[in-house]
């Protein structure tokens, strides 16, 4: 590979971490504001596709994005909200449920979907970055979407309130001592379905990036998997929601590095390229997870459900 | 919820004997683990039906159909048999580590390597007898499931890592690895619009089952529900998982190795699962190929929460089962509805069933340890 193929890459890897990660950014930062009150959704993966339909069939009905948007958040919500409230009654574990509501997700999303694989929809916005460069790959590359600098406002703004809001401490204190919680007159049960119907708005929005700005289209094909890395992303950026950010344009940039390789013309291994992010995936997890003690930052109540 | 229905005053008078009570009190726990879920499955029939009547279809000809499809005729049911086959495999492969308190939800990558390792074995021993080439491609498959879910299991009990996402990245990095081979270093030339391995001799191949046109994966998969029933109910070791699954600190401090009972139970499912791909290519396919990425991994973990990680319960479930995905080709072409339908159905089941785990215990009807209370109360305040 010559020099210039080299600095192509990488210029394609930066940009794309940016275009990849938005993504996998609101659904780590919707999954740290569940897993800090103590639950964890893996069901975010069923939220993220379903929400990246509903947002591209709004923005094909309507003719507007960010209805797609709104859309998209308010459906993730209600995702949210059903595994919040049937995780209050007694004996039903929510790593179960998770699945199912993965299972349902995707069924609900793919059903209703079918009339929309042909129709093109209004994309989302982005802002050129890159209009200093003469060269179009890094003007093509700084192309920065909209919801890009909103989740990454967002994870600052979150890791604010965790330290210095109310609403930040309440979500906290459920998450590391229910009992605690409770004794200081806290509804545990409404905190935490609050708590994931929260991170379920994030997670549909994260799937409107999908459908309305990279890649940009609505198939059945269009998370495989990135609404559940999100959620181990979460235990590598300990509960963090500035970590978050970090991690997502790690994976964003790992999931980038095919497509730009294939850019280049290194067609030879597509598919295991197309496999690094799960590759990073299970490496950071098996490097971040501890077998005695409960990880630095983690939630107290979070040991009971894993 | 409480179906206790006689006046409590009666009791005194019709004392109940005593001498049929653990009888009953065994015959209702039974029943009971057997009445929710089939409430469960009938209240999902039941939401579908609404669901399907807002957008305009007619319940009765979906069920109809469903019926036709998966169960009306011989050849129904033979296919919904030839379906279920795989599915015993993939809800073991949930069942059994079930048994540990964890949640395996990687069968799929597990029965996609399962039926690659077996067509990898098949080529060089080209030639070989038949006996020869059936064995080793089975433990070729065997070998890689344990392997694979095996790796899981460690990763849990040694590192502490979340079975549940990670036993999914690996099937995830299973599918990559296997499409990678399929079309790359295992890809018979000859394949031009299916990328496929070699297809497998003739005389590798497994047939039907005597006067079924079935193959032998689904008694092979039935004798291994019995098998991993009595190994988890009838055997130390699986009386050792149970006490792990229950508490963990309990367990070890009994000085049970386990992290060797995670691993290996995760590993025998994983051998299983792969098992269900060494039938696929060896009984259906003849070469491994994308069809072996069918989505049996998911349905199995439906199945396995279904049967309530019972294995006995996994046939009739995965009968049932196999036999609603089997009619989901007639129900697009004559209702018009899209492939995912199915799909839809399987999650609203999937999570009443799950709802419905928190009823256990609440009727009184299906709980010994309450039929006394009224009638003892009741008898203390009567003079």
């Amino acid at each position: 590979m010559s020099d210039l193929g080299l600095w192509n890459v990488l210029i394609a890897v930066i940009g794309g971490a940016i275009r990849v990660s938005t993504p996998f950014l609101f659904v780590s930062l919707g999954e740290t504001i569940t897993e800090r009150s103590g639950r964890i959704n893996l069901g975010l993966e069923g939220t993220l596709v379903f929400g990246a339909m509903s947002a591209y069939a709004t923005a094909v009905l309507t003719g507007s994005a960010w209805a797609g948007v709104a859309v998209a958040g308010a459906a993730g919500g209600l995702f949210g909200l059903a595994h919040g409230w049937i995780c209050r009654l007694p004996r039903v574990n929510d790593v179960a449920l998770g699945i199912a509501l993965m299972l349902f997700g995707s069924g609900l999303a793919f059903f209703f979907g079918k009339a929309f694989i042909q129709p093109s929809a209004p994309q989302l916005p982005a802002l050129p970055f890159g209009d200093w460069s003469d060269v179009p790959q890094i003007r093509a590359a700084l192309q920065v979407n909209v919801l890009f600098l909103i989740g990454a406002v967002l994870s600052v703004l979150l890791w604010w309130a965790f330290r210095n809001t109310r609403t930040g401490l309440v979500v906290r204190i459920v998450g590391d001592s229910a009992e605690a919680a409770r004794a200081m007159g806290y509804d545990v049960d409404r905190v935490r379905l609050l708590a994931t119907g929260a991170g379920g708005v994030l997670a549909g929005i994260g799937g409107a990036y999908l459908s309305l700005y990279y890649p940009g289209s609505w198939n059945e094909g269009i998370s495989s998997g990135q609404g559940l890395m999100a959620v181990a992303l979460v235990v590598f950026a300990r509960w963090n929601p500035l970590a978050c950010f970090g991690a997502a344009l790690l994976f964003g940039g790992a999931g980038a590095l095919g497509p730009a390789l294939q850019s280049v013309g290194v067609s030879q291994g597509y598919y295991l390229f197309y496999a690094a992010p799960y590759v990073l995936t299970l490496g950071v997890l098996i490097a971040t997870s501890s077998p005695n003690h409960a990880l630095a930052g983690a939630p107290g109540e979070l040991g009971q459900a894993k | 919820m409480v179906a206790e229905t006689a006046p409590s005053n009666m009791a005194v008078a019709v004392p109940r004997p005593s001498a049929s009570l653990p009888l009953r009190a065994w015959a209702a726990r039974r029943v009971e683990a057997l009445a929710i879920p089939l409430g469960a499955l009938a209240l999902g029939f039941g939401l579908f039906s609404l669901f399907l009547l807002s957008l305009g279809k007619s319940p009765a000809a979906f069920l109809d159909l469903v019926y036709r499809g998966g169960f009306g005729s011989a050849f129904a049911l033979q296919n919904s048999l030839q379906r279920a086959a795989p599915l015993l495999f993939a809800a073991l492969c949930v069942a059994l580590p079930a048994r540990l308190g964890l949640v395996v939800i990687g069968g799929e990558g597990a029965i996609v390597l399962g039926g690659l390792a077996a067509a990898a074995v098949a080529a060089p021993l080209s030639g070989a007898p038949s006996g020869l080439g059936i064995a080793a491609m089975a433990l070729a498959a065997l070998l890689t499931g344990a392997l694979w879910l095996g790796a899981v299991g460690a990763l849990r009990a040694w590192r502490g890592v979340n079975e549940t996402i990670a036993s999914l990245l690996m099937s995830y990095i299973a599918i990559a690895l296997a499409n990678h081979l399929i079309e790359g270093l295992l890809r018979d030339p000859g394949s031009l619009n299916k990328p496929s391995t070699r297809t497998i001799d003739e005389a590798f191949r497994v047939g039907p089952m005597p006067g079924l046109e079935v193959h032998w994966g689904l008694g092979v998969g039935v004798v291994a529900c019995l098998l991993a029933w009595l190994l988890t109910e009838r055997t130390t070791l699986g009386f050792a998982a149970r006490i792990a699954g229950g508490n963990v600190r309990a367990a070890q401090i009994q000085g049970l190795a386990v992290g060797r009972l995670i691993a290996g139970f995760t590993a025998l499912g994983g051998a299983l699962a792969a098992l269900a791909g060494f039938f696929e290519v060896a009984a259906v396919h003849g070469n491994a190929n994308a069809s072996l990425i069918a989505g049996y991994g998911y349905t199995g973990i439906l199945i396995a929460f279904l049967a309530r990680q019972n294995p006995l319960a996994i046939p009739p479930v995965a009968f049932l089962l196999g036999g609603i995905e089997a009619s989901s080709g007639l129900i697009q072409r004559r209702l018009h509805l899209p492939d995912a339908t199915i799909l839809l159905l399987e999650g609203l089941l999937f999570l009443l069933v799950l709802m419905g785990e928190t009823l256990y215990g609440r009727f009184k009807l299906f709980s010994p340890h309450l039929w006394g209370e009224k009638r003892a109360a009741a008898a203390q305040t009567v003079p």
